[in-house]
């Protein structure tokens, strides 16, 4: 395959409090083959060389499980295609001369540290308001005890692949967290296990993320468009039921 | 020096419950008197994080990430390991242990292998209640795959998703006790020294890596849960951030190092494409249940895959172990992939590859079986092959995966620097010199949940801890020898970036210390290492600031570690003059060329003492004994 050269437009900050800008890159000598990360690797490299600062991003994994990446890519967080982090983009979808601009993800609740590297502790504090079955360890009964149909498994599991990552959020005009709470939710309001909890669970958990500055959710579907997970907003439909269902509960 | 693995004497199936029994307590009004440190927050830090914290300790955890649920046990794919024998097809604690130990080619601790296959099934237990979505069968019960080496069905799964399933369900019950106020996080920390007053370990000093502050934390324990060393190799399995750094501090503070050499090099991986790389993904084990390893019988046959027929086609696992087939372990697998490719039978463009073929499990179960099973693993290879798995075989080749090799722990789980405990990867203890698949997941919360719970209390129930603050001596003298080193390489300014040193290091690894190993190449090895590290300290080029996100200088530390580590691993690899699990060295091997064991003289766990930076390391050796799993010549043939 022919090597190809991209322009690149990153966004640079020194640190969290420091004015930002873009700033211009030219990548020569790029293999299809490469992922969109080793191309950034491939730049840094160079930036070290010269003894320049290099470009700070998170990456961990390299195959879209940590939920480590963050950028966002001609607009889109984790960049164009379906079911894929950043790290799973190749070089290969883009073309010879294209200039392509990297931004992380954006939202009030997740601060940029430095260049593309953002905070999202945030999804730490919602998860400890509720996204647990609280037994003890050494405190469960056997696990076929209780039979779970094999439909509400697959779908529990489909709830729990949320990854973390943050683009649902990224991608969102109000940088509403309600795909990322709605998995969590909706994966232990389907197991049995979960039930005890489920009341007291959601109105945390969404009492928590409101704290946290994310937004509110106006049904748009950006979220799932660019879910590396291909989670669906039926899981936000499901939180809006269970919250309700927890006021009525509740009250 | 004979080290002591301080194990129970009695009946193997009873020793830990007799064990339990006479371990101190800690009482609970007591517990949040201590303070312990745990490092790191996969699968090992993250349990025993969380269930220290319901016992009611003060607990701090730090990960090198941005949260705990990042690291690394999340992308484990296949599955865990319990002997629940619930598929009523003879499993059993006994067997599980059994396998494991054979698996193991004899070279793991018989004690620590059979609590851990007898606390396997509580694991399932606990990750159940967690809401842990394993997969289900219609009726409702837990389904189970096989895996290789094992003749029964044991690993239960999500999907192949199965690690981060249960990291999840670990990280749960971590934020728990966050929200609950025993455990505090400590995120984008990385721990570059540990602190050890009066023979004690008692805290470490971290860097954080967002303003690169030196930090010291004080503790009565300190437990390292921070996995592998398989990025010495440069190009692995290993998420990028998975390093030595903190366990080879911990062997530079007297710490032993156990068995570096066994190294596993996994056998089903999508093969390397060009210089680029910067790692290698692997495709897990349990596609081996419907998939079939093959190459051509003849080295210049060059046709695509589809349209060698059926008599051209060798299926050498099936072939050359009939009643293992695909599913013998991963060292044979890894082993006779390299055979082929060094026959010149290799497929794809650079012939170093095999096929790994789903045509028959298609056609017998059709493609919505097979994408039910493995859909995620296909969508993922065909991200990065750029090829379609369900019409042509995918192409895989063995890669560094995970470490069997780790600090020296007794049956406590502590090194031989008191208070100093080690769980998961990081330890040497459970896989001996090849670990099964699906075993990681198991040891690592088997350490985590339902290990150090016992083996703590035992400890700080009866060790006389001095109060000690981080205004100790101790601390300053850690934390200065850290900003030193950090000064150094900043300051050396050379001509060569940290990663092309980290390149050539890991390709030295890989062509001598790697599937095959033998000892005029491994002496070349060491000499090699030794040079490149001097190189290093002279001409490595680091750039930015210490006090800054620096990811350079992060890097450049752990490369450091690396190559002082990777001297260990060579001298472990050329000690053991015999071939054992991964440890294939080419003067020891049977007429059809299979591992040879020299019992006799090699069941031993050889633990290494660091002496210096230009020093042999010491042996230390822990003899082996095997009285409950009958020692034979490992075959699955």
């Amino acid at each position: 395959m022919n090597e190809i050269s991209v322009k690149l437009r990153v966004w640079r900050q020194a640190s969290a409090d420091a004015e930002g800008k873009l700033q211009d890159y030219k990548v020569e000598n790029v293999v299809p083959d490469m992922s969109f990360l080793e191309m950034l690797d491939v730049l840094n490299e160079g930036l070290a060389r010269r003894g320049e600062d290099v470009i700070a991003f998170d990456s961990d994994c390299r195959e879209g499980i940590c939920g480590c990446c963050s950028l966002t890519i001609n607009g889109v967080p984790h960049g164009r295609g379906t079911g894929k982090t950043t790290c799973q983009l190749y070089m290969r979808d883009f073309a010879d001369g294209e200039t392509i601009t990297v931004e992380p993800f954006r939202a009030k609740a997740f601060p940029v540290v430095k260049d593309l590297v953002v905070d999202r502790s945030a999804f730490d504090g919602i998860m400890a308001a509720g996204g647990y079955v609280s037994v003890n360890t050494g405190a469960a009964p056997d696990g076929n005890q209780i039979a779970i149909g094999k439909d509400i498994a697959d779908k529990a599991f489909d709830a729990a692949a949320c990854i973390g990552c943050g683009a649902c959020v990224a991608a969102c005009k109000n940088a509403a967290a309600f795909l990322f709470v709605g998995a969590k939710v909706t994966q232990l309001a389907l197991l049995p296990q979960g039930h005890p909890e489920r009341e007291r669970r959601v109105i945390r958990m969404v009492d928590t993320m409101e704290e946290a500055g994310f937004g509110n959710c106006t049904n748009e579907a950006e979220c799932e468009a660019v879910c590396p997970k291909e989670i669906s907003t039926a899981h936000i439909t499901k939180l809006n039921r269970e919250y309700a269902r927890a006021l009525l509960k509740l009250s | 020096m004979i080290l002591d693995g301080k194990v129970p004497s009695g009946p193997i199936d009873s020793r830990w419950d007799r064990h339990k029994r006479d371990m101190l307590l800690v009482n609970p009004a007591n517990r949040r008197k201590f303070n312990v440190i745990v490092v790191g927050t996969g699968l090992a830090g993250a349990s025993a994080a969380a269930s220290l914290g319901e016992m009611g300790y003060n607990v701090k955890a730090f990960t090198i990430l941005d949260s705990p649920r990042r690291s690394h046990s999340i992308a484990a794919q296949g599955g865990i390991n319990a002997a629940k024998n619930y598929k009523n097809d003879g499993d059993s604690v006994y067997r599980l242990f059994y396998d494991t130990v054979k698996g193991g080619d004899y070279r793991a601790r018989e004690s620590n292998v059979h609590r851990l296959a007898e606390v396997s099934v509580d694991i399932i237990d606990q990750c159940v209640a967690q809401g842990v979505p394993f997969a289900r069968e219609y009726g409702g019960m837990l389904d189970n795959r096989s895996f290789g080496g094992a003749q029964v069905s044991r690993t239960f799964y999500a999907r192949g998703q199965t690690g981060q399933q249960l990291l999840l369900g670990a990280y749960s019950a971590l934020m728990r006790q966050v929200d609950a106020g025993t455990v505090k996080i400590f995120a984008r920390r990385e721990m570059l020294d540990l602190v050890v007053a009066n023979g004690k370990a008692r805290g470490i000093v971290c860097r954080n890596l967002v303003n690169g502050k030196m930090e010291r934390y004080v503790a009565d324990a300190v437990l390292l849960c921070t996995g592998g060393y398989g990025n010495a190799y440069y190009l692995s399995t290993n998420a990028g951030n998975s390093n030595v750094t903190a366990a080879w501090r911990c062997a530079r503070r007297g710490a032993y190092f156990a068995n570096p050499c066994f190294v596993q090099i996994h056998p089903t991986c999508i093969p390397v494409s060009g210089s680029h790389q910067s790692k290698l993904t692997l495709m897990s084990e349990s596609l081996r249940n419907d998939g079939r390893v093959w190459v051509p019988k003849n080295a210049d046959d060059k046709r695509p895959a589809n349209e060698i027929p059926e008599e051209d086609r060798d299926y050498y696992l099936e072939r050359r172990y009939p009643a293992f087939g695909n599913l013998v372990p991963r060292d044979v697998a890894s082993r006779n992939a390299k055979v082929v490719c060094d026959e010149g039978r290799g497929v794809g463009a650079t012939g170093r590859a095999v096929y790994l073929d789903f045509t028959d499990a298609i056609e017998r179960l059709g493609e919505d079986a097979i994408r039910d099973r493995y859909g995620n693993l296909f969508a993922m290879y065909e991200h990065i092959a750029d090829e379609d798995p369900y019409k042509a075989p995918m192409r895989i080749y063995p890669a560094v995966h995970y470490t069997m090799g780790g600090l020296w722990v007794d049956y406590h789980l502590m090194s031989n620097i008191p208070g100093l405990f080690v769980l998961g990867e990081a330890n040497f203890s459970d896989h001996g010199a090849n670990r099964l698949g699906a075993s990681a997941l198991m040891q690592g919360l088997a350490d985590g949940y339902f290990v150090i719970p016992y083996t703590l209390a035992n400890y700080l129930g009866g060790a006389k801890l001095d109060a000690l603050s981080t205004d100790h001596d101790s601390f300053a003298e850690a934390q200065n020898s850290v900003s030193e080193r950090i000064n150094k390489l900043l300051a050396v300014n050379g001509a060569r970036t940290v990663t092309e040193f980290h390149r050539e290091l890991g390709q030295i690894l890989w062509d001598k210390v790697g599937m095959s190993r033998k000892q005029d190449t491994l002496h070349e090895a060491l000499d090699e290492v030794r040079k490149l590290r001097d190189e290093y300290a002279q001409n490595v080029k680091v750039v930015g600031r210490s006090d800054d996100l620096n990811r350079q200088m992060e890097v450049a530390l752990r490369v450091d570690d690396y190559m002082e580590f990777a001297e260990m691993l060579v001298s472990d690899a050329l000690d053991r003059d015999e071939s054992c699990g991964c440890h294939f060295r080419e003067e020891h091997q049977t007429d059809d060329g299979e591992c040879m064991r020299n019992d006799e003289r090699y069941s031993y766990v050889a633990a290494w003492e660091f002496k210096g930076r230009n020093a042999k390391p010491e042996l230390h050796k822990e003899q082996l004994e095997f009285k409950f799993a009958e020692v034979k010549q490992r075959s699955y043939k």
